[in-house]
């Protein structure tokens, strides 16, 4: 379970640094790294934080991940989940935090 | 390295700013001026058990209930161990929590009368994804609450019995705090990480409870002498497999019923009751009926050839948004595979957890949640004898723990000296001079590895099927306390490879205490959570709460009888 940073496109802003609840991300030459990516507990905390969506889940092979990544976009009370898959294939999801869970 | 040391002082220092912790933070400061310390590991937005939300609040009563039903359930679940005095003024107070949380801008579903919707019959629905930020902004908010982040405490300050204060390190530089402070409350969460986990290879941390909790408050407690009980009822979360994601949402909110790999529904077989459930699918997959399901597919699609992503149902598309607000990888994997509608998901039985949240493990507390050490209080899943606690019931706890500690509060501020300091100072000091240039990562993760598999062989853990016989745990013992003794050659570099080597003898310590009180109920009272070999079965003789106090390298054990819905304990010594 962990997180993957894209370093071009991460802005070197710190949030994620900032939010992690396990420590695991730091600033190195200026871009976020996460040091023990086998520590990462996966709450996607830093994906939401992201300003610039640089920071996506993913699913190891280990837990039967297919090679999705998922990023996060706040807008406003809603956060749009993007999931893209390996074939090219995306998906959308709004969440309102306005709207309580169905379920 | 070098240490430097920082003295503060605080009215009221909360150790750990999680649920719990926050909200104590909160209520303390609507009762008095005083100031408050909240020492947080990480980050109050974000740390904690509800770093990425929580789906519904399971623990309300609902209409036409009343607070001795919610007692009487958690009691019944227990199998009797649990206390009714701590259960129902927790039970009283989860209702105005919950108002509380909705006032402090938590989003709860109403109904179109404008109660709360329920989800059963303790559950109310809501969208938790915010929750820890809306906690966390109300005591950023309080001038009177000063946060520090990335400061982890290790160890009580104690005199004659009475906690003054406590030590501390910063996680980003080489200082040591010394806290003093009138009264102290742990809210530092349970314990994860001791035995092997689901997936012990590069998605260890992918669990059910929060892996950055690493037993902290219990083992600091135990250091300096605290009664703990009933430490041995372990909690054993039922899940979805490899995601560790919850199943309630599933199984309550979707109606998805329990089946074993022929599709027949077992769960009414083995009784209802949390250690029930999951023993059920233990024995299921034990008899060769494995792997269980929850059965949210009508019928199922083979995911390998059929053209399946085509299309999602309505209830699909809430429960992808529903998982985002607690647990966004079980909606990634939906995506990468097939949604619910369409395949069954599996369920499996995740590594045991010390957890007094949902279980009864922690400090021995009384009504005020005050420990055995005097001016420390206890809340939230490191106070014992009150399971089913859930966010609300933390959040009670918390506010107990702080209208408690007001008794406190016009009395000095204790006064530490450097002589009640040496002995944590020298402790960091074997570790720190060493003369490396490097942390010793490696052999702190063979180390906890290792500690994992002893855990998991010979104390209980998945590939036992939780099982573990007195010989067994004899084993465990040993080789605990070996492994103990091999942690005094280690070395940190820096502040995070000290954190780690922190972290590790917590944890040991917290397995001691684990092997100790499962070695003491010679009984099989709860499958799973406590499964004995050697004795199969319930027994009278052990209806009564097993306590230990750690003291001078000795366990003593300590039998308490119950406390019925006739008493309630008080600390009188």
């Amino acid at each position: 379970m962990s997180i993957v940073i894209d370093r071009e496109a991460c802005i070197g802003c710190g949030r994620c640094v900032s939010i992690c609840p396990g420590n695991l991300i730091q600033m190195v030459e200026s871009t976020a790294f996460i040091v023990e990516p086998r520590d990462c507990w996966g709450c996607a905390s830093c994906v939401k934080e992201c300003p610039v969506q640089a920071i996506a889940l993913y699913l190891a092979r280990d837990i039967g991940g297919k090679g999705g990544r998922m990023t996060a976009r706040r807008s406003g009370s809603k956060t749009i989940w993007t999931a893209s898959l390996p074939d090219g294939r995306t998906t959308t999801v709004d969440v309102d935090s306005t709207v309580s869970n169905s379920y | 390295m070098e240490l430097t040391y920082e003295r503060l002082s605080t009215d009221l220092l909360i150790i750990g700013g999680g649920t719990a912790g926050c909200y104590a933070a909160i209520t303390f400061r609507e009762h008095s001026d005083k100031r408050v310390l909240i020492m947080e590991k990480a980050d109050i937005r974000r740390s904690g058990c509800l770093a990425a939300g929580v789906n519904a609040l399971n623990a309300y009563i609902t209409r036409g209930r009343t607070a001795e039903d919610y007692v009487k359930y958690a009691v019944n679940d227990a199998a009797g161990i649990a206390r009714h005095d701590l259960l129902l003024t927790m039970a009283q107070g989860l209702n105005a929590a919950a108002s509380r949380l909705e006032s402090l801008g938590l989003t709860i579903l109403k109904d179109s009368d404008g109660q709360y919707a329920e989800r059963g019959p303790r559950n109310i629905k809501i969208n938790g994804e915010n929750i820890k930020p809306i906690l966390a902004n109300a005591v950023i908010n309080d001038e009177g609450i000063t946060v520090m982040n990335r400061v982890n405490a290790f160890a009580y300050i104690t005199v004659e019995g009475e906690v003054i204060g406590a030590i501390a390190i910063d996680i980003n530089r080489p200082v040591m705090y010394i806290i003093a402070a009138k009264a102290v409350i742990c809210a530092t969460g349970g314990a994860a990480g001791l035995y092997r986990p689901n997936h012990p290879g590069f998605s260890q941390h992918k669990m059910w409870y929060c892996p950055f909790n690493t037993g902290t408050g219990y083992a600091m407690g135990i250091s300096a002498g605290a009664e703990m009980t009933t430490m041995e009822m372990r909690f054993i979360a039922l899940r979805c497999k490899d995601t560790i994601a919850p199943t309630g949402t599933l199984a309550q909110g979707a109606n998805a019923r329990q089946v074993n790999a022929h599709g027949a529904s077992y769960e009414r077989q083995y009784g209802l009751t949390t250690s029930q459930r999951v023993h059920g699918t233990v024995e299921e997959c034990r008899a060769g009926r494995g792997p269980c399901y929850l059965q949210t597919a009508d019928e199922q699609v083979n995911i390998h050839t059929d053209n399946h992503r085509s299309s999602i149902t309505d209830r699909d598309a809430q429960l992808y948004k529903a998982y985002l607000n607690m647990c966004p990888s079980q909606t990634l994997r939906w995506i990468e595979t097939a949604p619910p509608s369409q395949l069954n998901v599996e369920i499996e039985g995740t590594e045991p957890y010390i957890v007094g949240g949902h279980t009864a493990s922690g400090y021995w507390v009384d009504t005020s949640r005050e420990t055995t050490l005097r001016r420390l209080f206890a809340a939230g899943d490191c106070a014992g004898g009150c399971p089913q606690k859930y966010v609300t019931g933390a959040c009670v706890e918390g506010a107990i723990a702080a209208a408690s500690a007001l008794r406190y509060m016009d009395e000095p501020i204790p006064i530490i000296y450097n002589e009640q300091i040496v002995q944590h100072k020298d402790m960091l000091d074997q570790y720190l001079n060493k003369n490396t240039n490097r942390n010793n990562d490696e052999a702190i993760n063979m180390l906890e590895e290792e500690m994992q598999s002893i855990m998991d062989e010979y104390a209980g853990g998945i590939t036992q099927d939780y099982r573990y016989s007195d010989s067994s745990l004899r084993t465990a013992s040993s080789l605990i306390h070996a492994l103990t003794l091999r942690c005094e050659s280690l070395s940190a570099h820096d502040m995070r490879g000290l954190i780690s080597i922190l972290e590790l003898r917590e944890r040991l310590t917290v397995c001691a205490a684990v092997i100790e009180h499962l070695r003491e109920r010679r009984e099989t009272r709860w499958h799973c959570f406590a499964e004995h070999t050697d004795y199969p079965d319930i027994s009278d003789e052990y209806s009564c709460y097993i306590n230990t106090r750690y003291h001078d390298g000795q366990w003593r054990i300590i039998r308490r009888e119950l406390i019925t819905e006739a008493g309630h304990y008080e600390h009188c010594d």
